[in-house]
C-alpha cells in the first residue's frame, strides 16, 4: 500500500488521480499509524513553505515524516520542506536533506515561476536512463541548488536540483503526476525502489 | 532548456465540446475527455477548457467534467468561464485542476485576483484578457468581448501581476478568428512590461505565426483552438516544424 500524506496540499487530487492510471493501490491518510506502515510513502506539495509547515507541525507530520523508514517521495513544494530550510517567508523545515532553499533571481528578464517544460539530466540511477534530456512539467519559484543529494539536474537562470536522494528519501521539483509518459515512468522508479 | 507551450483550447457547453472537432481518431468528437487525451498523447503540453455556459446549474456539471478531465489527462489543464468568487474555485481545483482562468470577474472586482492569490497561490490563477484596439489604445473587453470597459491591456496586465496573477493569457480580439498572425507588437511589450508568462491568443492561422509569437512576441506560450480542432494543422506537425526551425519545444 501506498500512503499518500493528506495534507493543505494543492496537488493531492492530481497526485492520487496519477497513481490511478498506474493502477496502484494507496489511499490518502494523515493517520500517522497508517503512514508509518504503508510500503512508500507520497509527500506531495503545491503552496506556500510557511503556512504549509506550520500545518505540518501543528498536527507533529514534520516529525513523523523524518522519522520514516521506508522510500518516502517528495514533490514540488514537497521536496522543499525536506530541505533544512527555505527562503519563501524564512521557513525552517523539515531537514531530511541539509540543503536549503533558494528564489530564483533573474539575470535576463527570465520569467519567475519557471512554469513549463524543461528538461532532466539524470546523475543518479534511481531515475531510469530512459528519462534523460526527456521533458517534465515545473511550476516553482524557489529551488534547490545542486548538491551532493542531486539526482538529476535542470536548467534555468543556472544550473538547480530537478530530483534528489538521500538514503530512503527521494525527491523531485517537477510534477511527474503531470508529466505526461515521462512522469508515469519516473513514478514507476520510485515504486520499484526498496 | 525550457521550452514554448502549444496550447490547444477548448470550448464546453453542457460538458460537451461546442465546436465539431475534425479528428480522424475521435470516436466521440463532442467528448471534452477524449479529447483531452487526445490531445495530450499527441503532444500538447498544456489544456485550456472553458465553459461558455457557466451558469449557476451548470457548475455541478463543470466540476464533474473538470474530475473526470484530471482523472485521464496526465498534462497540466487550465479551467475558466464564469469564476466570480474564491467559491467557484475551490470545487474546481478540489477536482484536479492545475489552474483557473479569470476575466470579466476580475475586471468587476479586481480584489478577486488578491484574493484567489493569497488563497490558491499565484500559479493558479491565469488572469484572461481579452483586448481590441480602440482609438490607438489596447481597450480591455469583458463578457467574452462584447462590452468595453475603460481598462487598458498594458496597465491591467501590469495590475494583475501586481495583484497576484501567475500568468496572463492574452487574446487580442482584433486578431481572433482571423488566421491572420498573432497581435505581435502588444506581446512584445507585454513581455517587456511583466516578469510573468504571458500566453499568446487569437489570430493562428499557420505554423510561421507560431515562431512569430515566439520569437519576434517573446510569447512564453501560444494558445490556438479551430486551427487544432479542424485539424488544419495537427499538434506533432507544428512542434516538429517549430523544433526544426530552433524553437526550444517539447518533443
Amino acid at each position: 500500500m501506498i500512503a499518500v500524506i493528506k495534507y493543505n496540499a494543492g496537488n493531492i487530487r492530481s497526485v492520487a488521480f496519477a497513481l490511478e492510471r498506474l493502477h496502484v493501490d494507496f489511499s490518502i491518510t494523515d493517520n500517522p499509524e497508517e503512514i508509518q506502515k504503508a510500503d512508500k510513502v507520497i509527500f506531495p506539495g503545491v503552496g506556500e513553505a510557511n503556512t504549509t509547515m506550520r500545518y505540518l507541525k501543528d498536527r507533529k507530520l514534520d516529525v513523523l515524516i523524518k522519522e520514516l523508514k521506508q522510500p518516502v517521495l517528495g514533490i514540488c513544494l514537497g521536496m522543499q520542506l525536506l530541505c533544512s530550510y527555505s527562503e519563501e517567508n524564512d521557513t525552517p523545515c523539515i531537514g531530511v536533506f541539509d540543503e536549503q532553499v533558494k528564489k530564483f533571481q533573474p539575470l535576463q528578464h527570465e520569467k519567475v515561476p519557471h512554469m513549463g517544460w524543461n528538461s532532466l539530466t539524470p546523475t543518479h540511477s534511481w531515475l531510469d536512463s530512459d528519462v534523460a534530456n526527456k521533458f517534465v512539467y515545473f511550476v516553482h519559484s524557489y529551488f534547490v541548488p545542486v548538491n551532493a543529494y542531486t539526482s538529476a539536474i535542470t536548467e534555468y537562470i543556472q544550473p538547480f536540483s530537478a530530483a534528489m536522494k538521500k538514503d530512503n528519501f527521494y525527491a523531485v521539483q517537477f510534477h511527474p503526476e503531470k508529466s505526461a509518459t515521462v512522469g508515469e515512468k519516473i513514478i514507476r522508479s520510485f515504486l520499484k525502489q526498496s | 532548456m525550457l521550452t514554448k507551450r502549444i496550447i490547444p483550447c477548448l470550448d464546453i457547453k453542457n460538458g460537451r465540446t461546442v465546436k465539431g472537432v475534425n479528428f480522424v481518431n475521435i470516436r466521440d468528437a463532442g467528448d471534452p475527455v477524449e479529447l483531452g487525451a487526445s490531445y495530450a498523447e499527441q503532444g500538447a503540453d498544456e489544456l485550456v477548457f472553458l465553459d461558455i455556459t457557466a451558469t449557476n446549474d451548470n457548475r455541478k456539471t463543470f466540476v464533474e467534467l473538470v474530475r473526470d478531465i484530471a482523472r485521464h489527462v496526465n498534462i497540466p489543464f487550465t479551467v475558466g468561464g464564469g469564476i466570480s468568487s474564491v467559491a467557484d474555485v475551490a470545487p474546481l481545483l478540489e477536482a484536479g485542476a492545475d489552474k483557473v482562468s479569470i476575466n470579466s470577474a476580475a475586471v468587476r472586482t479586481p480584489q478577486l485576483i488578491d484574493d484567489l492569490a493569497k488563497a490558491f497561490g499565484s500559479q493558479f490563477v491565469v488572469l484572461a484578457i481579452d483586448a481590441r484596439k480602440i482609438a490607438n489604445q489596447w481597450t480591455v473587453h469583458t463578457h467574452g468581448g462584447r462590452n468595453p470597459t475603460d481598462k487598458k491591456l498594458f496597465s491591467w496586465a501590469h495590475e494583475g501581476q501586481n495583484r497576484g496573477a501567475g500568468e496572463i493569457l492574452f487574446t487580442s480580439m482584433d486578431h481572433d478568428g482571423t488566421k491572420q498572425g498573432f497581435a505581435i507588437d502588444p506581446l512584445v511589450k507585454l513581455n517587456e512590461l511583466l516578469d510573468i508568462p504571458v500566453i499568446a491568443s487569437g489570430g493562428a492561422g499557420n505554423k510561421e505565426h507560431f515562431i512569430h509569437a515566439f520569437t519576434l512576441g517573446k510569447a512564453d506560450a501560444a494558445l490556438a483552438a479551430s486551427l487544432f480542432h479542424f485539424g488544419e494543422l495537427s499538434i506533432p506537425e507544428l512542434k516538429s516544424y517549430l523544433n526544426g526551425n530552433g524553437i526550444p519545444i517539447r518533443i
